[in-house]
């Protein structure tokens, strides 16, 4: 393998020669093509499956440098917005101003105060302000297109009211890329189904009598999918890390991450008491510096040699819109003799030739990464996670996991949907929605990049972030896009760093060419009255140019 | 004694130190700055410089060679496939009053449904009908277009059945306080925590990296002794103390042990040494109280005073997740700082809207439901008590008890011989089943759960075949 980096500019390109578990020509060509073919003939848009010489495009991912001024201005904006917290905080202080947000019951009471003022002075100043871009209630299925609840707030944020109308917008947030997010169809009419043969819940553990016939089908089917001997199912996706880390290590072993892990990744590292430390993001060379220097020094303290080590990644990480670099991953897991565990929260169903995740995308042998973990709620619009494997970690799981012995099992519709959207996923229609979400994906990412703006992450991936610094103007993208009939997903500090606020599109194939154009023509529209053309390495212009 | 200087002597010193000073004026500077930082250099080596340790340093070969003796364990150790969690029973159909097991139906006093809504036609309705308006899942986090309106209805209305200000749901009822604790208990705080708490709750605890300060399972006096020596080593750090947090972590009614808390007693020691506390009541939401309200209903106790009332939907409500109602200032909290909710998919709207209908039940039925569940659980107790040979563990209006042999006896093997015997009788029990790591691990022991819909000959039934099972055992 031949990998050429160039770290400078953050674009980073590997060359690969094919191997022979990489599907052939032939086989490609017998799958559902022609339909979409013609669709992107009419619009000039070529897609990359096909040819097998694009291997190389696989991984190809882009993190523009931010711009400096961006960053000035970002620093800035954070500045004025603590000055007038604080001027706020003292005219509260000094009652001139009414203290608003409720009130703590025992404050005259001399207990110690539950919240530190400076904990909350974020809350206090900066997210109330703009709290209505989050959290915002919907009225309907939430599929390509949905139903908001108006509310409007009469005191700046701190309460609000409901006028009982509802807005109609597309759906550009929710995690729905298969679009099996229906209210009606096969999915719809068997969990319905189910809920008549097996009721809404089963009210006890699967270690008790808890395991309804179901849940074996479900394991057995999902083991069948991924192409894994065995499987196990829980019902909550954040709680299938934090639960089942504890039991794959312990002290006395170390636990390599990634630094832009998911918050639930973290918090099973830290239960399960082993001693950790984080790679730099999706950089290999720091990684195996990592492992060698682990291996060769042991316990940073004692010397002690590792009992293991295992390293911790995403298929796709959903804040930054990059996918693991795998091949590489696998390489140096084996090199090193180290084990792998990917959760594929957003790259299950959603990547992959046939829905099979970041192994398939790679075409990857599914027995060269230790512990496959997944969830149901993005592409399978459900509930719950699993997690994949041998036969030998995966009974070892079963006898040991808190969720296992203590949790409440999967209710039967939860269950019906995945098992009906897996079985769709197996066929016909599951090609459709694949390819659909692929081009839908290419399309966007396309689009936002030619127009000028700084688009994150790699380009087959469908959860796509573009940025926008400045806190004040990620609101009014926000507020502006809600008005145009677009609903979006902007982030910003905490759950990202200090100057790469951002908004995050997550493409669904249920997207239709109609509602993406709609939506470009609002990104482009709103981009450009609030300047957000950020690129230097890609030229600005109008969609209308294009 | 000693030496004595004469009168000579000190004059022959006074004048070599005259001469001294004398040179030290006529040096070159350059020469006395070298000789005070000469000085300065020894001072500093023999008081500050510690000792480095000698680096190894290794040549590129032997690294090589660690690297490749390096031999990790394997990621599981060997599984014993007679293991019970490998080998549990497979159901078919509604796991209601009777649930089905390779096609032969027996009665259920296993489940946690208490209330038996589970299959109920009403709740089973509204959730079909949520599926027709919603679909399945909600795709997204509270934060980001997860939240329903339906999931507001339900944290309003759980919040006017307790009489509290705000609620607020989760997706999974293990989350629910395991999410909570770390939330508001930092690094530096102080948890008081009774020692027969369930799994979930200590997982909070851990996770929240406190000071943790375990009492004596329902030990009012052991917890008073702890208050008594933490206030004593609060008046030696008075300013410290001023911004350590107290909190106590109890259960209503404990899942574990079936026995209530001493609430009232707890309440009044709370605003003696100002602590907060933090109530879990997974069982006796829905079982305990004239309306079902739980251990504070029970007392007849202001639900005000207790900060934050954590519970699950996954008992008595016949749904899935969990909640917590409390005064808006501690609930709102949570919409911030509590991982479980908002790093996680919201739950599916059908399961919001079983609870609620769950809900409605709860609320038209107002007492005869609750007065029904709290007679039935005292008639067997009375009947279980009657039976020699076990000990029943648990509050008489309880409605889980815990069964245990008596003392030489009470062995894992037995209580599961007993499981399988009552199982070709068509009784389903189960024993408890519990990971090894809990902090402290209850006697083996099964778990009987009282369903509201049995009737009196079911109960005896029931005990008819426990005292045939125990017969049988112990011959």
């Amino acid at each position: 393998m031949v990998a050429s980096s160039l770290q400078a500019g953050h674009v980073t390109t590997v060359h690969r020669h094919l191997t022979s578990k990489f599907h052939s020509n032939e086989e490609m060509g017998q799958t559902v093509f022609p339909l979409i073919d013609e669709n992107l003939k009419k619009n000039n848009y070529k897609i990359g499956i096909e040819n097998n010489n694009d291997d190389e495009n696989l991984q190809r991912e882009e993190f523009e440098e931010t711009p400096l001024y961006a960053a000035i201005l970002t620093y800035l904006s954070y500045a004025i917005l603590c000055l007038f917290g604080w001027l706020r905080d003292f005219l509260r202080q000094s009652h001139i101003e009414t203290k608003r947000g409720a009130v703590d019951p025992n404050a005259s009471l001399a207990f110690v105060p539950l919240y530190q003022s400076y904990e909350s002075f974020y809350t206090r100043n900066m997210y109330t302000r703009v709290r209505d871009i989050f959290n915002r209630p919907i009225a309907s299925v939430p599929g390509a297109q949905f139903e908001l609840t108006e509310r409007v707030s009469d005191d700046y944020n701190w309460t609000y009211r409901y006028t009982g109308k509802t807005i109609s917008a597309i759906n550009l947030g929710s995690y729905n890329y298969l679009g099996f997010a229906e209210k009606t169809g096969p999915c719809a009419t068997n969990a319905i189904n189910s809920i008549k043969t097996f009721g809404v819940a089963n009210c006890n553990t699967r270690t008790e009598i808890g395991t309804q016939r179901y849940h074996v089908e479900l394991e057995q089917l999902l083991a069948d999918f991924l192409h894994v001997e065995s499987s196990i199912a829980f019902g909550m996706g954040f709680a299938t890390n934090s639960l089942n880390l504890p039991v794959l290590a312990s002290k006395g072993d170390l636990i390599l991450s990634d630094e832009m892990n998911h918050v639930s990744l973290i918090l099973g590292i830290r239960l399960s008491g082993a001693s950790y430390q984080t790679f730099a993001h999706n950089d290999m060379k720091d990684l195996e510096k990592k492992l060698r220097a682990a291996i060769v020094h042991g316990h940073p303290r004692t010397n002690r040699p590792w009992k293991k080590i295992i390293i911790v990644v995403e298929g796709i990480y959903s804040m930054e819109g990059s996918i693991c670099r795998l091949p590489e991953l696998i390489e140096l897991k084996k090199k090193y003799k180290a084990y792998l565990y990917m959760d594929e929260a957003h790259s299950i169903g959603a990547m992959g030739k046939h829905g099979r995740g970041i192994v398939d995308y790679f075409g990857a042998d599914t027995n060269d990464v230790d512990i496959l973990m997944g969830t149901f709620t993005k592409s399978f619009a459900s509930a719950g996670g699993y997690i994949a494997g041998k036969k030998s970690l995966i009974d070892y799981i079963r006898m040991n996991s808190h969720a296992n012995t203590y949790a409440s099992s999967m209710p039967a519709p939860v269950v019906q949907q995945i098992i009906s959207s897996l079985r769709l996923l197996q066929g016909p229609e599951g090609k459709k929605r694949i390819y659909q979400l692929a081009d839908n994906t290419r399309y966007f990412r396309q689009k936002l990049v030619d127009m000028g703006f700084i688009v994150y992450g790699n380009k087959n991936s469908p959860v796509v972030p573009m940025l926008i610094y400045m806190p004040a103007r990620v609101t009014r993208f926000n507020r502006e896009m809600l008005r145009r009939g677009i609903a979006v997903v902007t982030v910003g500090f905490p759950a990202t760093k200090l100057l790469d606020a951002r908004v995050r599109f997550c493409i669904s194939a249920a997207h239709t060419r109609q509602m993406l154009d709609n939506a470009l023509i609002s990104i482009d529209e709103v981009g450009t009255e609030i300047s957000l053309r950020y690129s230097t390495r890609h030229k600005s212009r109008r969609l209308r140019e294009l | 004694m000693g030496s004595s200087m004469t009168r000579g002597d000190i004059e022959n010193l006074a004048t070599d130190f005259y001469g001294l000073l004398e040179s030290f004026k006529h040096a070159p500077l350059y020469h006395i700055s070298f000789e005070i930082f000469l000085v300065l250099a020894v001072i500093w080596l023999v008081v500050f410089r510690k000792p480095r340790p000698i680096e190894k340093k290794l040549t590129e070969k032997e690294k090589q060679d660690l690297i490749d003796e390096w031999q990790p364990e394997p990621l599981v150790p060997s599984v014993d496939p007679n293991h019970p969690a490998l080998n549990v029973r497979v159901l078919d159909g509604i796991v209601g009053k009777t649930v089905e097991i390779d096609g032969k139906k027996s009665l259920n006093f296993a489940t946690f449904n208490f209330l038996n809504f589970v299959g109920n036609q009403r709740i089973a309705d509204k959730a079909i009908q949520a599926v027709q308006k919603y679909g399945v899942g909600s795709c997204g986090p509270r934060g980001f277009y997860g939240t329903i309106d339906i999931h507001l209805e339900l944290e309003e209305r759980l919040a006017r059945f307790f009489q509290c200000e705000e609620g607020i749901i989760y997706s999974y009822g293990f989350s629910t306080i395991a999410s909570i604790i770390p939330a508001y208990s930092k690094r530096n705080d102080i948890l008081f925590v009774d020692e027969g708490v369930h799994y979930a709750i200590q997982k909070g605890v851990e996770a929240s990296r406190s000071h943790v300060k375990w009492f004596r399972h329902n030990d009012i006096n052991d917890l008073e002794r702890l208050l008594a020596e933490q206030e004593v080593l609060d008046k030696k750090i008075p300013k410290k103390a001023r911004s350590i947090r107290r909190f106590l972590i109890i259960e209503g009614l404990y899942v574990n042990y079936g026995d209530i808390c001493p609430l009232p007693r707890m309440v009044e020691l709370k605003y003696k040494y100002k602590y907060r506390i933090f109530m879990d009541e997974s069982v006796s939401f829905g079982t305990i109280g004239q309306a079902g309200r739980g251990v504070t209903e029970y007392y007849g106790i202001d639900r005000q005073k207790i900060d934050l009332i954590s519970s699950t939907l996954e008992y008595a409500a016949g749904s899935i997740g969990g909640f917590a109602v409390g005064s808006s200032f501690v609930v709102d909290h949570q919409r911030l700082s509590a991982q479980g909710y908002c790093f996680s998919a919201s739950l599916p709207p059908l399961l919001a809207a079983a609870a609620i209908e769950a809900l409605n039940i709860m609320e038209e039925d107002n007492t005869l439901l609750f007065e029904t569940i709290m007679e039935k659980s005292k008639r067997l107790h009375k009947k279980l008590l009657s039976i020699k040979g076990y000990i029943i563990s648990g509050d008489e209006i309880s409605p889980l008890k815990h069964i245990r042999l008596t003392h030489a006896f009470n062995t894992i093997g037995r209580l599961e011989e007993i499981v399988q015997f009552a199982q070709t009788r068509d009784i389903t029990i189960t024993v408890a089943r519990y990971l090894n790591d809990e902090h402290l691990l209850p006697e083996p022991s099964i778990r009987l759960i009282l369903n509201v819909e049995m009737t009196d000959e079911e109960l005896e039934f029931l005990c008819a075949v426990l005292q045939e099972a125990l017969v049988k055992v112990t011959t």
